[in-house]
């Protein structure tokens, strides 16, 4: 089992390598925007990963709360947390595209306001398991777990909605109308080495949270027999 | 106990102790009281200015506000094992939820009847579209708040930091609210267009999270 992990990471990082060539060398220069298009093979598939990352994390949450099963809970916690890095790598990505493209960092246009309102909902769910208190943690990051997702594409109709009424400061991104074969290809590369870096660090850090968790039995448990020594 | 029983007995419960108490109110009160006068002050603005930013103003205050109060409604029942009783009595716990949430909407709606006069004064609004329009959605919005306010409470008082934990969970769940009441608001001061499409969605949003809570309340009150 363990042998089998190991060689799964290792197959990772050199489908990630692999595909960090496809997209920085062997992937033409985009005609208008230059080298700075490149952004796009991490941003999106970043973007991929944390959509289901908290995907993963609602299903996980209302798992806990109709079993209450531990493994759920530590499934939803590894979840959370790499999709807060993968939100914000997507949020960091952006900017840096943005600037040269469209001349300004940041604007409030519906997908990017969703995706900083859908940061801001998983970081407070991330201090949320940080401050609660001893075995209650579980129950209440499941239900703000859920919260947090039900709360999304309520976000993104209203932001879309408020956008649409305003006058837009740039002119939307528009990539979505058809990619050139081989931009397709490295990006079809990225997102694949993404998925797979997405699914090893979740598998991993689900691990260490089942670890913590036992830990924290051992120690709960010996406190038990120390008292009745 | 039917729940209708529950919910009244335990409403007409905080109702009259806030009534001799008036904690609620009036830590409210003063703290929008001195966002008011503080926002006047950082932005200084005149009386057209006022009418495009006082939607924003309104509610950043009275959201501020209501979480001074959301903050107490379970610390008394937990402080005096209220809630131990409460999870191992027969009463059903949706009924307890319907009543904390109605007695805060009552608290905050109040406190907004109060601040109403004095907006209007030191801003000098003048609502060009029509004001019952107002009153709709400070009735939807409030209510948008407070039942997720009131869950969230519910929840933030289990925590190790207790009082600063609530806004952290509740203001990103509640931006899309926020955001409607924002807007409708300044599009009724400034009769820059219907407000219908923000009044479906304060409804939409009023109907979903109502029914998360009264789904998820059992989990959180027997949470242990």
């Amino acid at each position: 089992m363990k042998s089998l992990s190991i060689a799964f990471i290792i197959f990772t990082l050199a489908l990630l390598g692999f595909s960090t060539y496809q997209g920085l060398v062997a992937a033409p220069t985009e005609a208008t925007m230059g080298d700075v298009q490149r952004i796009f093979y991490y941003h999106v598939p970043s973007a991929w990963v944390a959509g289901v990352c908290f995907f993963v994390n609602f299903l996980a949450s209302i798992a806990y709360v109709l079993k209450r099963g531990s493994n759920a809970d530590a499934l939803a916690a590894a979840s959370a947390e790499v999709g807060v890095v993968f939100a914000t790598i997507v949020l960091i990505t952006g900017p840096i595209w943005a600037r040269p493209v469209w001349g300004i960092w940041w604007t409030w246009d519906a997908r990017l306001t969703t995706t900083l309102v859908l940061w801001l909902i998983y970081v407070s769910y991330l201090i949320l398991r940080r401050f609660a208190a001893g075995g209650q943690t579980q129950m209440l990051a499941a239900v703000l777990g859920i919260f947090g997702f039900v709360d999304v594409p309520i976000v993104y109709f209203s932001i879309r909605w408020f956008r649409t009424q305003h006058p837009s400061p740039v002119m939307g991104g528009g990539q979505d109308s058809g990619l050139a074969p081989p931009i397709l290809h490295a990006f079809l590369w990225n997102l694949l080495a993404f998925t797979l870096v997405g699914i090893v660090l979740v598998a991993m850090r689900y691990r260490l949270q089942k670890m913590e968790n036992q830990v924290e039995e051992a120690h709960a448990q010996l406190a038990l027999e120390g008292g009745a020594r | 106990m039917s729940s209708f029983g529950v919910v009244r007995a335990t409403l007409m419960k905080d109702l009259r102790m806030e009534w001799r108490s008036k904690d609620a109110i009036n830590s409210m009160l003063f703290f929008s009281l001195l966002v008011v006068v503080i926002f006047s002050f950082a932005f200084n603005p005149t009386a057209e200015e006022s009418r495009l930013i006082a939607g924003g103003l309104i509610w950043v205050a009275f959201l501020f506000a209501a979480v001074v109060a959301l903050n107490q409604t379970w610390a008394r029942e937990l402080r005096n094992q209220v809630l131990d009783a409460y999870r191992v009595s027969p009463a059903p716990p949706h009924a307890l939820f319907i009543a904390k949430a109605l007695g805060n909407f009552l608290f905050v709606m109040v406190l907004e009847i109060l601040m109403a006069p004095l907006f209007v004064v030191f801003y000098q609004l003048r609502s060009i579209g029509p004001v019952w329009q107002l009153v709709v959605v400070a009735l939807l919005g409030t209510w948008a708040l407070v039942v997720n306010g009131t869950f969230f409470a519910a929840m933030s008082i289990r925590t190790r930091n207790r009082e600063i934990m609530l806004p952290l969970i509740l203001f990103p769940i509640s931006i899309p609210a926020l955001l409607a009441m924002v807007d409708a608001t300044t599009m009724i001061l400034t009769g820059d267009g219907t407000p219908d499409f923000w009044l479906k969605m304060l409804l939409v949003y009023d109907v979903i999270f109502t029914s998360v809570c009264l789904l998820l309340f059992e989990s959180v009150l027997n949470a242990e």
